[in-house]
């Protein structure tokens, strides 16, 4: 799987609550988080953003709360990848149980720049910057959790766990 | 080999695995929790996968606090599709509104939680319940759907960082405090992916009450537990729930009911670290010194101490939440506020975290001495904790706050603030105003 889009940056510790703020918790509807993702950091961001679009952050992406509401927004908004230096423990399993493509790359965040065009390969780990045709390391899933990644998430990995018991 | 007490947890129930850090692991899950915000998704997950029935409808707990009593038509649809499946599933830990608490106070209030089990739950304080010795750790609302409908749950098993607390706390000085000094010593992400065991002679002499307190604010340095071993303050807590839940149901002889037996006390012991287990880091603090704190907007981690933080004005001050609305914290808060009065500029909202801490604060006079005080007394609820309701602040406005995070927005207005502190802090600045010291409103103890 290939995603390819424009590089919006944030910094360290974006948490749950600045992805998605609790008051919009009443509903889990994908469209409607996807309308309000990272609105207290900057309110105009799902408009400004267009499909396929990336998301480039520091470190401990994702902190906070459990919310699986969090990754849901930014998948809802169009948003086509999240890389960034680390992830938050709970955000980093929500995004690869409901298959948000996500990457940790230590190098790469600081390198990219606002709106560079990037082009990822996935299953390659491999991310391009053709701003200036650099490519950045990525770290590789542990083959446990590839295996779910490869699934497209938890659901069909639990599905196809239990048929293989039945 | 030599183990961390979460190795060993992990290794009891990874099917006879040896379970050691780093591994992964699918283990079978003891308590799988959700609430009113969680559990929607994880129930249209479930369905989703296929399933019909959960795994062990005694393991499923769910507990609709966030925003209930429902505070909008929304949260109402989503507190009735949690009713729905406890009905449908005959889930046997269901919680309505009037029995309603929040969840990590409930959960050992009602004596879900024991030494060793492994729980997972759809809300990122699960881990609170390691103050136990439980491994607790929260996941999002699909993995709760996998483990409802499986048992079980993938996990690497974490590596430990070792918290060492040796000194004498001063007064005022609380569990909170202690928290609040670790995850300013190591930052936000200081424990990330770790387990996080408290441990020392100052731990060994703190209340359960405090030691909730400790391992609730984990997730807060990134941990993805907190911990502590289990020892006589452990068993007596056991023992007063058990003989408390006996009393409610009149059942049995009551003292036999709560005693913990040796056959538990020997298994549990064997669960403390061994003496040559492998840390990750350990870290050493002498708190002799140590003062009430305050995080400062927008992190957990902006820690000060809160005699160096001159003419800081709050305009609320929310007293309660998962982390300090037990009725230890409400002894503190009511402490303070006997025979004084909220400054007029301030709103105080105290929140006993379950219905049976307020009761006992009703029945201690505590609820007399807010009211007395002009403080808000609220039913138990998350809400003004995470901006739900209950509390929300406007735009520019400033709270001190007695929950577990400070982020941007997070009571409210993307332009307010939340400080956080324990409840002596919180209590003392409801009547002056600003964030204060205790000492600055109340007697030094031994005068007068």
């Amino acid at each position: 799987m290939k995603c390819k889009g424009r590089a919006w940056k944030f910094g360290d510790n974006i948490n749950t609550d600045e992805i998605i703020a609790a008051r919009y918790l009443n509903t889990f509807d994908e469209k409607e988080l996807g309308a309000h993702c990272m609105e207290d950091i900057d309110p105009e961001f799902p408009k400004k953003i267009a499909r396929g679009d990336i998301i480039v952050a520091g470190k401990n992406f994702g902190c906070g709360s459990s919310r699986e509401h969090a990754p849901i927004a930014i998948k809802g908004c169009g948003i086509s990848c999240v890389v960034a230096e680390s992830f938050a423990r709970i955000f980093y399993r929500n995004a690869i149980n409901i298959g948000l493509p996500i990457l940790a790359s230590r190098e790469a965040p600081a390198l990219i720049g606002a709106q560079d065009l990037l082009e990822i390969d996935l299953a390659q780990g491999r991310i391009i910057n053709q701003a200036n045709g650099s490519r950045y390391a990525t770290d590789t899933f542990p083959p446990f959790m590839q295996e779910i990644v490869d699934c497209g998430g938890l659901i069909a990995w639990v599905k196809k766990r239990r048929l293989q018991r039945a | 080999m030599a183990k961390t007490i979460t190795e060993k947890i992990f290794s009891a129930h990874a099917g006879g695995a040896r379970a050691s850090a780093g591994d992964f692991v699918y283990a079978a899950v003891d308590i799988a929790l959700g609430n009113d915000i969680t559990a929607p998704i994880a129930i249209d997950q479930f369905e989703k996968m296929g399933a019909k029935t959960v795994f062990d409808r005694d393991k499923v707990v769910l507990v609709p606090d966030h925003f209930l009593p429902a505070k909008d038509i929304k949260s109402a649809m989503q507190a009735k599709i949690l009713r729905d499946f406890a009905r449908r599933q005959k889930i046997t830990h269901y919680y309505e509104v009037g029995r309603m608490g929040i969840e990590h106070a409930l959960l050992p209030e009602r004596g879900m939680v024991s030494p060793g089990k492994l729980i997972i739950g759809a809300d990122s304080h699960t881990c609170t319940y390691g103050a136990l010795a439980a491994f607790a750790t929260g996941v999002g609302s699909t993995d709760l759907a996998a483990a409802w409908a499986t048992g079980g749950c993938w996990f690497k098993v974490p590596e430990t960082v070792r918290f060492v607390f040796r000194g004498k706390l001063n007064r005022w000085v609380s569990g909170k405090d202690l928290i609040l000094y670790t995850i300013g010593q190591i930052g936000v992400d200081g424990a990330l992916y770790k387990a996080m065991e408290f441990c020392g002679p100052v731990i060994e002499r703190l209340s359960m009450d405090e030691r909730l307190t400790m391992a609730n604010m984990a997730i807060e340095a990134g941990g993805k537990s907190g911990i502590i071993a289990p020892d006589e303050i452990t068993f007596e807590f056991i023992e007063q729930t058990r003989r408390r839940l006996a009393a409610e149901t009149g059942a049995g002889k009551l003292k036999k009911a709560g005693a913990v037996s040796a056959e538990e006390r020997k298994r549990w012991s064997a669960l403390a670290s061994d003496a040559d287990a492998v840390y990750e880091q350990v870290y050493e603090f002498d708190v002799t010194a140590l003062e009430p704190l305050v995080a400062l907007p927008h992190l957990p981690s902006n820690v000060k101490p809160v005699s160096r933080l001159k003419k800081m004005r709050v305009d609320q001050v929310v007293i309660g939440s998962c982390t300090n609305g037990r009725i230890s914290d409400l002894r503190v808060a009511a402490k303070i506020l006997k025979g004084k009065k909220v400054h007029p500029e301030v709103r105080c909202i105290i929140f006993p975290a379950t219905q049976a801490i307020y009761r006992q604060a009703m029945q201690e006079g505590l609820l007399d001495i807010f009211v007395s005080a002009h403080a808000v007394v609220s039913t138990p609820t998350c809400g003004p904790c995470l901006g739900g309701h209950m509390g929300i602040l406007a735009k520019g406005e400033r709270a001190i706050a007695t929950t577990n995070r400070n982020f941007v927005g997070r009571m409210g207005h993307a332009e307010s603030e939340v400080c956080l502190s324990g409840p002596a802090v919180a209590a003392a600045s409801a009547i002056t105003g600003r964030i204060t010291h205790p000492d600055a409103v109340i007697e030094p103890a031994g005068v007068g």
